[in-house]
C-alpha cells in the first residue's frame, strides 16, 4: 500500500466574473503523503484559501477541473452524500476567524458533538458527551465541564480557535487542512496554538496541509513546503531544502522580506499580487514584479523542473535573478 | 435570564405611569367634562357647579389623577354614556373579539410568512423566490383598507363562503361549541385579510436573513463537518435567521391590538378598534380615554415580549 494520502491532478478552480470563468487555482498538481505536514505560503489572493476550499469541496459557485484523490477517491465527482461521509470524518479543516466560525447559538458541547453524531451513530448521547470534553481536554481547555455548556461569545478567541480545532479532530480524521490558523489571533496566542497544531500531529497522525503567509511557522512545522503565487505552484521542496537553498525569484523575495535583526529598512516585493481578472495567463506570472530581469530569461510556457531531488521550481528566470542593488534599478526595471 | 427578565419588568412600570399620566392630561385638554354632555343644558348652571363640586370635577388636577389611577386599579374607568354601562365590561366584551381576531390573523401571518419567506431566502433568486418577493412588493403597496373591502366583496358576498360582519351568527347560544365555531368563521376573513398584507413584511425580514446568514462563516464550519443541506438550513441557518422574527413578534401582537381598527370596521367586527373609531365620532371620552390607555399598555407590553423572547432564543443578550 502506497503512502500518499492526497493526490492533486491537474486541479484548477475557476470563478465566474461576469460572463467569464477565471481560475484562483491554475493546473496545481501536489501529493501529501500520510503524517507529512505541508506548507503552503504565498501572499494574500495567491489562492492558497481557494486550494484547501477546493480540497473540503465548501465552494458552491466554483467551477473546479482536474483531479482531487483522498485515499483514491475524487472528491471532485463524488456525490454529496458520499462527501458529506468523508467531511469531518476522513478530512477536516480549521478555520482562519475563529470569532466567526462557530455558531453563535449553539453551545460549545453541542457544536463539537455535531460531528460525533454525524458519522459515529454508533456513539450514544453520554459517550459523545464523554469524548467531547475528552477532546476539550486534548485542546488544552481548562475547565471543559463548564465550557461544554457555554456559547462561543463567553470564550476569548484563542479559546474559540481551540475549540475549532477540537471539532476538526473530533473523529482522528487522516487529512487535517488548517487554512491560516493563525491569523487572526494575537501573537502569544498564535504560539500557543501553533503549540497545539504542533502536538496534535505526533497524536493524531494526520496528513496535515497548513496554510499560512508566515514563512516562521512553515519553517517550524513543515515537512515539506509549496510556494504558491497567482495560482500556481512556483516551488514545491522539503523544508530544509527550500530554506537552504530557495530559488524561484518570488521564493527568495518572500525570504527576503522577513525582517531580521539590524536591518534598518524593510524589503518589500515591488508591486501586488494581480486581481484574479487581470492575471497574465502566458508566460511567467511573476515576471511584471520583477522587471529588472530580461524578457528573455523568461520561459514562454513556465514549468516546474525537478533541480534536486523533491524540489521543484517553476520558469527558468531563477538561473538569472538577483536582487538589484539601488531604487532606481529596480524601479525603471533594465539591467 | 431570571434577572434580565426581572428588570426589564421592572422597567415597564415607570414607563405605565407615565404613560397613565399623558392620558390623564390629554383627557383634561379636551372641551367639557363629563357634565357637559350628561346633563339637560336647562338645568340651573349653580346646580351644575355643586355637581361639579360634589363629584371632585373641582379639584387640583393630580387629586383627580389620584382619584382617576385609584377607580383603574380598581377596575374602575368610568361610564360610557352612550352605552350606558361602565367602561370596563364594555371594553371585556369588545377585547375577547378583538383578542380572538388578533390570535387568527397571527396564526395566517406565521403559517404563511414562516414558509415563504424560507424559500425565498434558501433558493434566493430563482423563479419561486421572485414569484414570492413580487408577492411581497404588491403586499406592500396594495392598502390593507381596500384589500380588505375587495376580500369582503368577492368571498363574503359573491361566493358567500363567509359571514360578512359581526362577531357571532345571532341567537347562538354562549359557551357551546358551535358559538365557538361561529365565533372563529366570523374572524377568518378578517383575519386572513390582514395576515396576506401584514405578512410581507415578515417574508422579506426572514428572506434577508436567510441570504445574509447562509454566508456565514460558521455554516461553512458545519458543512465541513458533513453536515448535509437539510441539517444545515435546520439546525443552523433557520434558527439564526429567526432572530429578527422573534424581536417583531411582540410588536406584532401590539400593531395587530391597535391595527385592526380598518378591517373590524370595514367587516363591522364588535371589537376594540371598531368601538374606539365609534368612542371618538361620538364623543364618548371615557371609553377613548381608556382604550388609549390600554392600547399605550399593550404597546409597552409588546415591547417587553419581544425582549424576553429575544433574550431566551439569543444567549448573547442574556449576559448584557
Amino acid at each position: 500500500m502506497s503512502n500518499e494520502l492526497l493526490k492533486i491532478k491537474n486541479l484548477s478552480t475557476s470563478f465566474r466574473i461576469g460572463d467569464e470563468y477565471y481560475a484562483a487555482v491554475d493546473d496545481v498538481t501536489l501529493t501529501l503523503n500520510k503524517n507529512e505536514v505541508l506548507g503552503i505560503v504565498g501572499e494574500s489572493g495567491s489562492g492558497k484559501s481557494a486550494l484547501a476550499f477546493s480540497i473540503m469541496r465548501l465552494h458552491t459557485k466554483a467551477k473546479i477541473e482536474g483531479e482531487i484523490l483522498l485515499n483514491n477517491q475524487n472528491i471532485v465527482k463524488m456525490s454529496n452524500s458520499k462527501l458529506n461521509k468523508i467531511r469531518g470524518d476522513e478530512m477536516a479543516m480549521i478555520f482562519q476567524d475563529p470569532l466567526t466560525a462557530l455558531n453563535p447559538l449553539m453551545p460549545i458541547g453541542r457544536q463539537i458533538e455535531e460531528n460525533l453524531f454525524l458519522h459515529n451513530k454508533k456513539l450514544g448521547q453520554q459517550g459523545r458527551k464523554e469524548r467531547t470534553i475528552e477532546l476539550l481536554n486534548l485542546v488544552g481547555i481548562p475547565r471543559p465541564e463548564r465550557v461544554y455548556e457555554q456559547f462561543p461569545h463567553e470564550l476569548s478567541g484563542g479559546m474559540r480557535q481551540r475549540v475549532i480545532i477540537a471539532i476538526a479532530i473530533a473523529n482522528d480524521p487522516e487529512l487535517l487542512i488548517a487554512d491560516e490558523p493563525t491569523t487572526a489571533l494575537d501573537v502569544t496566542i498564535q504560539a500557543q496554538i501553533l503549540d497545539l497544531v504542533r502536538e496534535l500531529k505526533e497524536k493524531i497522525h494526520a496528513g496535515i496541509i497548513l496554510i499560512t503567509h508566515d514563512l516562521g511557522v512553515v519553517a517550524e512545522m513543515a515537512d515539506r513546503v509549496a510556494v504558491m503565487y497567482a495560482g500556481q505552484i512556483v516551488e514545491i521542496a522539503p523544508v530544509e531544502k527550500l530554506f537552504a537553498n530557495p530559488l524561484h525569484p518570488y521564493t527568495r523575495s518572500l525570504l527576503n522580506s522577513v525582517p531580521t535583526e539590524g536591518q534598518d529598512r524593510l524589503h518589500v516585493i515591488q508591486g501586488v499580487v494581480p486581481t484574479l481578472k487581470n492575471l497574465p495567463r502566458k508566460g511567467c506570472r511573476f515576471a511584471e514584479r520583477i522587471p529588472w530581469i530580461d524578457a528573455s530569461h523568461h520561459e514562454e510556457n513556465p514549468e516546474l523542473h525537478e533541480v534536486e531531488s523533491g524540489h521543484f521550481v517553476r520558469c527558468t528566470c531563477y538561473e538569472h535573478f538577483y536582487f538589484p542593488d539601488n531604487k532606481e534599478e529596480q524601479a525603471n526595471g533594465v539591467s | 435570564m431570571w434577572k434580565f427578565i426581572v428588570r426589564r419588568l421592572l422597567i415597564t412600570i415607570p414607563q405605565i405611569i407615565i404613560l397613565s399620566v399623558i392620558v390623564f392630561i390629554l383627557a383634561q385638554m379636551m372641551p367639557g367634562d363629563a357634565l357637559s354632555g350628561l346633563i339637560d343644558p336647562s338645568i340651573d348652571p349653580a346646580a351644575i357647579e355643586q355637581q361639579r363640586e360634589r363629584l371632585g370635577l373641582n379639584n387640583p388636577w393630580y387629586v383627580q389623577y389620584a382619584d382617576w389611577v385609584g377607580g383603574i386599579l380598581h377596575g374602575d374607568l368610568g361610564q360610557s354614556f352612550r352605552f350606558k354601562m361602565p367602561v370596563t365590561e364594555l371594553i371585556g366584551q369588545r377585547m375577547g373579539n378583538t383578542i380572538l381576531l388578533s390570535i387568527v390573523t397571527l396564526i395566517f401571518t406565521y403559517l404563511i410568512a414562516l414558509p415563504l419567506g424560507l424559500i425565498s431566502g434558501r433558493f434566493n433568486d430563482t423563479m419561486l423566490d421572485q414569484g414570492i418577493t413580487g408577492y411581497t412588493y404588491i403586499g406592500f403597496a396594495t392598502p390593507l383598507f381596500i384589500f380588505a373591502l375587495v376580500m369582503l366583496w368577492v368571498f363574503g358576498y359573491n361566493l358567500s363562503w363567509f359571514p360578512t360582519s359581526g362577531s357571532v351568527a345571532p341567537g347562538s347560544e354562549s359557551g357551546t361549541v358551535a358559538y365557538w365555531l361561529s365565533k372563529v368563521n366570523h374572524a377568518l376573513l378578517p383575519g386572513i385579510s390582514m395576515a396576506l398584507i401584514q405578512v410581507v413584511s415578515t417574508v422579506q425580514y426572514l428572506r434577508s436573513e436567510i441570504i445574509d446568514t447562509k454566508q456565514k462563516d460558521f455554516i461553512l464550519t458545519a458543512r465541513a463537518k458533513g453536515a448535509g443541506e437539510q441539517r444545515v438550513y435546520n439546525k443552523h441557518i433557520f434558527r439564526n435567521s429567526l432572530l429578527p422574527i422573534a424581536a417583531f413578534f411582540g410588536w406584532e401582537i401590539t400593531t395587530l391590538i391597535t391595527g385592526t381598527v380598518f378591517v373590524e370596521k370595514i367587516f363591522s367586527y364588535p371589537g376594540t378598534g371598531l368601538l374606539f373609531l365609534e368612542s371618538i365620532t361620538q364623543r364618548d371620552f371615557s371609553v377613548a380615554n381608556s382604550l388609549v390607555l390600554i392600547f399605550g399598555i399593550a404597546q409597552i407590553l409588546g415591547a417587553l415580549l419581544s425582549d424576553i423572547i429575544l433574550s431566551i432564543v439569543d444567549p448573547r443578550i442574556r449576559i448584557k
